[in-house]
């Protein structure tokens, strides 16, 4: 005790933080639902623990990067480990961090006088994404090298400077060894030194402004009253902020933990895939989860509005969020009276749950090995006449299966192929597969029209039993029609 | 004049000598940092004639894969200074150079010879076998490199990754 006094005497620990560290909070913040920040503070500190860990290894060298990489998973004892800790770290600050800004969103924390812990928090968000980002481009594999080139080609967008953009981004012409070195440099320095700045700033501000109160219905913010009643409120029915205030962050911070370590002991690290060498160019690039609704985004808008969006979005949706506690400075804070709240937060999920979810098999993406490696099933050419199975060939090499599948296999680019004939005529699918359109790209200079017969023959026969294909409706109905019926797919009959 | 004052005064002289003084040291480190970080900028154009090898490894009427390494390069590039491009031999010395960059995005794009198609593996841009777009969002054809038939070797102006705003 007489060391730490020696010690307290000239540091005044207890004079200058332990106010604040016993100040009394409201009694109704002690609930579960004021866990996630704390619980992202602490993954945010796992993440500079393990970080330094790995740089303590990890080569930002353009050259030897991905086989440092490979190192740590194989070589280096425990490496696996800690790669494998900073990835489910990132994942669960990022998701932690989702969390905490839904709540206070709901709550109404951002509403007088806490305008700008709100305007904090929103720019820690986008330097946390920032680091979700740049992480991506340490773990230096293909989807690295390619991530960074869409990375560049959004940023080649920009009017009049767009190639100094790039330029300034890459450190160079092409994505190489100094891209790599600039993004070591934002990713250990620049932005974590601002994040954790920025931490700080916010902390202070919860402890000077206080902790948001349970928001009950009814209870209004008012500029006037509002600090004063605060007062009254943790004078009244307050507890001290430690230990009372934080013993359930202090379960919560110690569940989190243990499910890092759990997820990073099952799961291991992820990657890295394949070397980033440029000219392998089989290679299928997909961006970590956080950024797929973006991935989707890009391969669902109309080109015309994608570069409008892509320079306007991200400006629209930081500012709405910025000026949100201006638009929405006082009144109701519960959950319960903002229905408009719960729709925008509902609304956000979807969209972002669907275009994410669209990501992770993204149907737009032609399967490039679909058309060598999806058989024809042999049901549908079991009867088949030389010709049709001609066309069932003709399918196949041309590699009309990468974007239509047949019996449930094959890209999703195009619909599926297996009832074609009840919705195009032969006449209608000469026109389509010579023309093109629909944004199916057009074949007829790519086919010989023995080639063009054959396959409307072998698609003109898939339709299900029982179900006529499609007909001229301007020409009468034919015998032949009938007999044609009579092709139905075998196994039916 | 009074001494306190003329303290006073002296002191306002000091402070403001050292804010100037502050100024011009500021600005001149800022200048050389600006100028070391925008480095890449200084140089208008990264372009360089680069040979693609001899003109019988891309045969007539065929589209081949060719690589060239960077002419803009540092020692710890390794392989990513190594850049691919589509060549296309329409005969007759008459050739297309293409980038292997998307033009929507920069994603690699793979030539299927069956069906003369160029596609795109992320957002599912597809391309003609003379470049030009024909399906998915990219906004324009593949970007194609200048070339040179220089006695039996093709050579290539490149140099920096293409994109919209610098097509090759």
């Amino acid at each position: 005790m007489a060391v730490l006094d020696w010690v307290d005497f000239r540091v005044k620990f207890r004079e200058s933080f332990l106010p604040s560290i016993v100040h009394p909070i409201p009694k109704s913040t002690a609930s579960w639902f004021y866990v996630f920040g704390s619980a992202t503070l602490v993954c945010l500190i796992l993440q500079l623990v393990t970080g330094i860990c790995l740089a303590l290894v990890y080569v930002p060298s353009a050259g030897e990067a991905w086989q440092s990489l490979e190192y740590l998973n194989y070589q280096q004892p425990l490496g696996w480990f800690l790669r494998a800790m900073h990835y489910w770290g990132s994942n669960f600050m990022v998701a932690l961090m989702t969390i905490h800004l839904v709540q206070v969103f709901l709550f109404g924390a951002f509403k007088y006088p806490r305008e700008l812990t709100w305007l904090v928090g929103c720019v820690l968000f986008i330097l946390t994404l920032g680091m979700a980002f740049t992480g991506q481009v340490m773990r230096f594999d293909q989807d690295a090298y390619w991530g960074l080139g869409i990375g560049a080609s959004m940023a080649a967008r920009f009017p009049l400077i767009g190639q100094q953009v790039v330029q300034l981004m890459l450190g160079g012409p092409i994505i190489a060894g100094e891209t790599l070195s600039r993004f070591f440099a934002l990713h250990v320095f620049v932005i974590p030194g601002t994040l954790l700045a920025m931490v700080g700033l916010h902390l202070l501000l919860v402890i000077k402004v206080g902790i948001n109160e349970w928001p009950m219905p009814g209870r209004l913010v008012t500029r006037e009253r509002y600090v004063k009643e605060y007062h009254e409120l943790v004078e009244r029915d307050g507890e001290p902020f430690v230990p009372q205030g934080v013993t359930r962050d202090v379960v919560f911070a110690g569940i989190v933990m243990l499910a890092i370590v759990a997820c990073a002991a099952f799961f291991g690290p992820k990657g890295p895939s394949g070397i980033p060498d440029p000219t392998l160019i089989e290679t299928n690039p997909r961006p970590d989860f956080y950024f797929l609704p973006l991935f989707s985004a890009f391969a669902l808008l109309p080109p015309y509005m994608e570069t409008a969006l892509i320079l306007t979005a991200p400006v629209v949706l930081i500012l709405a969020a910025f000026l949100l506690p201006f638009y929405s400075n006082t009144g109701e804070k519960s959950w319960k009276r903002r229905p408009g709240a719960w729709v925008l937060v509902v609304m956000v999920f979807l969209f972002l749950g669907v275009l994410g979810w669209l990501g992770t098999y993204s149907p737009w993406s032609p399967d490039m090995t679909a058309w060598s490696g999806a058989p024809v099933p042999e049901q549908l050419v079991q009867t088949s006449t030389p010709l049709e199975l001609q066309g069932a060939l003709v399918v196949q090499a041309k590699q009309c299966r990468n974007c239509h599948s047949i019996g449930g296999e094959g890209g999703l680019r195009g619909p599926a192929l297996d009832d074609v004939a009840t919705r195009l005529t032969r006449d209608q699918l000469i026109r389509q597969v010579l023309q093109g359109g629909g944004n199916m790209p057009a074949y007829g200079k790519n086919l010989s029209p023995a080639e063009v017969t054959a396959m409307v023959a072998f698609l003109g026969r898939l339709h299900p039993a029982g179900e006529l294909p499609a007909r001229d409706s301007s020409a009468p109905a034919q015998p032949a029609r009938a007999a044609d019926a009579g092709h139905a797919r075998p196994g039916a009959g | 004049m009074s001494d306190e004052s003329q303290a006073s005064s002296r002191r306002k002289f000091l402070m403001r000598m050292g804010i100037a003084i502050n100024v011009v040291a500021a600005s001149l480190i800022a200048v050389p940092v600006i100028g070391y970080v925008a480095a890449a900028l200084r140089k208008r154009s990264y372009q360089a004639w680069v040979s693609l090898g001899p003109m019988s490894s891309f045969p007539a009427g065929e589209t081949r894969l060719a690589t060239y390494r960077n002419p803009f390069t540092v020692p710890w590039d390794g392989r990513t200074a190594d850049v691919a491009c589509w060549v296309r031999n329409m005969g007759a010395s008459r050739m297309q150079v293409f980038a292997v960059n998307c033009a929507h995005l920069g994603c690699p794009v793979r030539w299927f010879p069956e069906s003369r198609l160029f596609m795109c593996p992320c957002h599912g841009g597809v391309y003609y076998e003379d470049g030009s777009r024909a399906s998915g969002p990219p906004p324009r054809g593949l970007f194609e490199y200048e070339y040179e038939v220089r006695g039996d070797e093709l050579w290539v102006r490149g140099g920096q990754m293409p994109t919209l705003a610098n097509p090759v």
